[in-house]
């Protein structure tokens, strides 16, 4: 238990080596990837036959590189792409939620607040195909209807930006009130009473009060983009992202390539969750 | 003599270099409401956690009922504590609260529930088991924190701070009911606070402890009008205080400082042998100083000064005025007497006052 | 209300009733339209409950679903056993920076994609592996052995999955939880396992149903890692779905067992919800 009630030594002992133990359980997936990347051999497993950059770097078959993949830097362009757009809409309208359910009392904002959260228990597979279905239903209407044949419609890149943002927007939105919740509203009446105007004293004073929280929802949301899978998977064309082109590969079996990417990713990932960290620090 | 309830022999506790409580000694008679008064950071909470058993002493012994219980884990010490945030146990209910340490002692849950409607009972609460704890005013967790404990009855009873948090008007109804559920539940307090009011209002003994150490032992009384070090002088009530060097000394006690501004004040060492040269303080109180319009009357005072009044503090039954000595510009809180005689006295106005050495408190100057 | 605050509100619930009504509502009545429609001819439709009756009478499709359900509350009770220790350490007993730096630590698997955990697991556990060639090194075993595609492979790589969004409820509710109640619970003659039991767990618990909450709907909507680390008999039913949809193209059977993973899901989460005592609202914020 807690430092200041004395325990007995082994099970002080006992304890300490299971969090360790639990500590290298969390470790060891992510070091193989990493090491393997490094390996001179075609598969991704012992025997270790030395050290090669060629999986990040090499531009001959069979040994090609990370940078010289284009199908793999495609998808990572791609992913990006999409991140980005996913980040700033649910930014946006995670924004605008917040302030609605801090603000604002109305008829059926109880109700609203729990369909909110809803995206949260419902399985990322099976907004997936709601979204899919729905979209063509849409799709197939107009094209019948009006003749009209509206590509964003149909999967793709558009469908996956909606889809990805359906649910990250709730996480966004949880985010940002968290930080708005504890905001002083004082504040605000005080640079109304300096003379600003309602919007004036929000973009003046809310606004950069918030800022941490906008940057590290930004920074989750492009996290959780970058890695989303299942509701992906359904919404996808033919402009795979990352984490889809990946995995047709690895179906096809698996080269220290795709431990080459995995070592990128996790670097990428981290040095942005080292900014977002910096970056709250700093406030 | 009968055993204490609780006694500390020599204890010391080291943090690194840092020595919290250093060589502290004392007993605390069954019975008794005992308080350790001191500044925060003097080692107080140390010494309560030790006797909790939530640290371990560096060395000395903690002895309760006469037995050490150095070896004996927090929860099987006859102690039990009362928290400074009270430490409630907030997702339980007040009967559940009270009732965690039997149902730690296998009571059968009819006694326990017996033993629970009378605690309650016995702090006055009765009928409220079902209540939550964020349902319950200040002043009733208070009591219920208590009850919590006595219904263990535990050897003794520590309580750390737990007035902190209250406001004033309720802080000084809860000394009153601490004092009265004392005596009702007639078990030994051992109380830690750095409010001398409490200390005083409640406690049959107090400690005051500075910088790891215990700078005296008695009660209210002796260390407000016998104080024995510069400190305890200074802790306990308020001193009007000058510096300087002891320039006569009679085999008495009695004793002269002249300061460095060249005033000269007569004072008492009280039996601590200050010898001409030494460098002193003198402690006067306030309420030891008299005031008067003539000269006169204050002639069988040793020491007499003039001066203006600087500034008028109204507080009801403890109203004082600052006065600015003539001669060297001192400034001397007095406490105005509540005859009336006073009443018209404005700032500005020219008063005698003086007061006798036997009231002038003088303590070495430690080295530090 | 004053106008202003009127138009206001009317311009941030835009944005709300925009994004909940098109892209979580609509699509959902949509998916159910789908799932009860019957195809009669090319193009032709028409009411019925076929789809939910092939879901209940084909044996594979109701084992597969009463397998991936068990299989998640597996997942997740596994996952609340294995990271509430550790929570609790983070939380209560490591101090100052180590306790930051673990907290850290925990995270940091997560800032990767799904993708390469699983990867890292494939590596690890399949005959060529890293645990493979160790235990062909230590002599305990003669050949290789495959430790990938199975039940319990899968079940390891879905806790670790998981177990962030396990851990860091968990250490934020016990947090709070103050040193002196449990101080308080020793000073009243508490021992370890009645204080885990009356004190920590009880104040733990909107962690312990968040935290169960959003493991079981990512072990239950997970489609990677049974595909990967499970074998030809742990089936997911989010495979069933996929296969119905991308492989087979029948929509409306799709839908139909997509739905039946929403009314399963929420059922689940609804029951966890009433044995922990929590609401949505307090276990999601």
């Amino acid at each position: 238990m807690i430092p200041t009630i004395r325990q007995p030594l082994s099970l002080t002992l006992v304890y300490r080596a299971y969090v360790v133990l639990f500590f290298v359980y969390l470790a060891l997936p992510l070091l193989v990837v990493s090491v393997f990347a490094f390996n001179d051999s075609l598969f991704p497993s012992l025997p270790w036959k030395g050290f090669t950059w060629n999986w990040f770097f090499g531009d001959q078959r069979p040994m090609i590189g990370v940078f010289n993949e284009r199908p793999i830097m495609r998808a990572l362009n791609n992913s990006a792409f999409i991140a980005v757009f996913v980040s700033a809409l649910s930014v946006c309208v995670g924004t605008t939620n917040a302030f609605l359910f801090n603000r604002y009392n109305f008829p059926l904002r109880g109700l609203l607040y729990v369909l909110m959260l809803l995206p949260l228990v419902i399985p990322g597979i099976v907004l997936g195909i709601s979204i899919l279905v729905f979209s063509s239903t849409l799709a197939n209407g107009l094209e019948d209807g009006m003749g009209w044949d509206i590509y964003a419609l149909r999967p793709g890149l558009p469908l996956v930006i909606l889809g990805q943002f359906s649910f990250i927007t709730t996480i966004v939105t949880l985010v940002i009130s968290a930080r708005l919740q504890k905001f002083d509203r004082t504040l605000e009446e005080a640079a109304l009473n300096l003379g600003a105007g309602p919007l004036t004293a929000v973009r003046t004073v809310t606004i950069p009060y918030l800022l941490p929280a906008l940057v590290g929802g930004f920074g989750v949301a492009f996290l959780m983009s970058f890695e989303n899978f299942n509701t992906t998977l359904m919404l996808v064309g033919s402009d795979a992202p990352l984490t889809i082109a990946m995995f047709d590969r690895l179906k096809e079996g698996s080269t220290p390539l795709l431990n080459a990417v995995s070592l990128l990713l996790m670097l990428g990932s981290s040095g942005l969750a080292l900014l977002m960290i910096l970056f709250q620090r700093k406030r | 003599m009968t055993t204490a309830d609780l006694e500390c022999l020599e204890l010391s506790k080291r943090f690194g270099d840092f020595t919290a409580v250093d060589q502290v000694s004392f007993s605390v008679p069954s019975g008794t409401f005992f308080s350790i008064l001191g500044p925060s950071g003097c080692g107080k909470t140390t010494i309560m956690r030790m006797v909790a058993g939530f640290l371990d002493p560096s060395s000395g012994d903690i002895q309760i009922k006469g037995k050490s219980v150095l070896d004996v884990a927090p929860n099987k010490r006859p102690v039990n504590m009362v928290f400074q945030h009270l430490a409630l146990f907030p997702m339980m209910n007040i009967a559940d609260n009270i009732g965690y340490g039997l149902r730690r002692q296998g009571l059968a849950k009819s006694e326990i529930a017996r033993k629970v409607d009378e605690a309650l009972d016995r702090i006055g609460l009765p009928g409220i088991g079902k209540r939550k704890v964020e349902e319950l005013s200040g002043g009733q967790k208070q009591r219920v924190a208590i009850a919590r404990c006595m219904v263990l009855e535990p050897d003794v009873l520590l309580l750390d701070e737990p007035l902190g948090a209250l406001d004033l008007k309720l802080r000084e109804h809860m000394k009153i009911e601490l004092k009265s559920l004392q005596a009702a539940f007639d078990t030994t307090f051992v109380y830690i606070t750095h409010d001398q009011s409490e200390a005083l209002v409640m406690s049959d003994q107090i400690a005051v402890m500075n910088k790891g150490r215990f700078e005296q032992v008695g009660s209210g009384r002796d260390l407000y009008y016998r104080p024995q070090t510069a400190f305890v002088a200074g802790f306990v009530g308020e001193s009007n205080r000058w510096r300087g060097k002891v320039t006569r000394s009679d085999a008495g006690g009695a004793l002269q400082l002249t300061t460095e501004a060249g005033l000269v004040v007569t004072g008492a060492d009280n039996g601590r042998g200050l010898a001409v040269g030494a460098e002193a303080q003198i402690f006067v109180r306030p309420e030891a100083i008299r005031i008067s319009r003539k000269q006169d009357e204050l002639a069988h005072f040793e020491n007499r000064m003039v001066g203006k009044v600087q500034s008028l503090l109204f507080n009801g039954a403890a109203s004082r005025a600052i006065l600015r000595s003539e001669a060297n510009g001192d400034d001397i809180e007095v406490t105005l007497p509540q005859s009336g005689e006073f009443a018209d006295l404005t700032r500005g106005d020219d008063l005698h006052f003086g007061w006798s050495g036997e009231q002038a408190n003088a303590f070495a100057v430690e080295a530090d | 209300m004053r106008a202003g605050a009127k138009l206001g509100l009317i311009l941030l619930l835009m944005p709300l009733l925009l994004w909940l009504g098109l892209l979580i509502i609509v699509p959902h009545i949509d998916m159910f339209l789908v799932s009860i429609r019957e195809r009669i001819g090319v193009g032709r439709y028409q009411i019925s409950p076929a789809n939910y009756l092939t879901f209940f009478t084909e044996p594979l499709y109701l084992v597969t679903f009463m397998r991936t359900a068990l299989m998640s509350i597996l997942t997740t009770a596994i996952t609340l056993v294995i990271g509430f220790p550790v929570a609790f350490y983070i939380a209560k007993v490591a101090k100052g920076r180590l306790q930051s730096s673990l907290f850290l630590l925990c995270l940091v698997p997560f800032w990767v994609s799904e993708l390469v955990r699983t990867f890292g697991w494939m590596i690890l556990l399949r005959e060529t592996g890293i645990f493979s060639s160790f235990l062909q090194w230590l002599g305990l075993v003669d050949g290789p052995v495959e430790m990938l595609y199975n039940d319990v492979a899968m079940i390891v790589g879905l806790v670790y999955t998981s177990m962030l969004f396990m851990v860091v409820p968990l250490v934020t509710t016990m947090e709070s939880l103050d040193d002196s109640v449990i101080e308080a619970g020793y000073d009243l003659g508490g021992s370890n396992l009645s204080i885990l039991r009356e004190i920590v767990i009880p104040h733990a618990m909107p962690g312990i149903a968040s935290g169960s909450i959003v493991v079981f709907m990512l072990s239950l909507g997970n489609y990677l890692t049974p595909t990967m680390l499970g074998g030809k008999d742990s089936l997911w039913f989010t495979e069933l779905i996929y296969s119905q949809f991308i492989v087979r193209f029948n929509w409306e059977l799709g839908a139909a067992f997509g739905f039946m993973l929403l009314i399963l899901s929420s059922i689940i989460v609804w029951a966890m919800l009433k044995v922990t005592g929590q609401t949505l609202e307090k276990t999601m914020t």
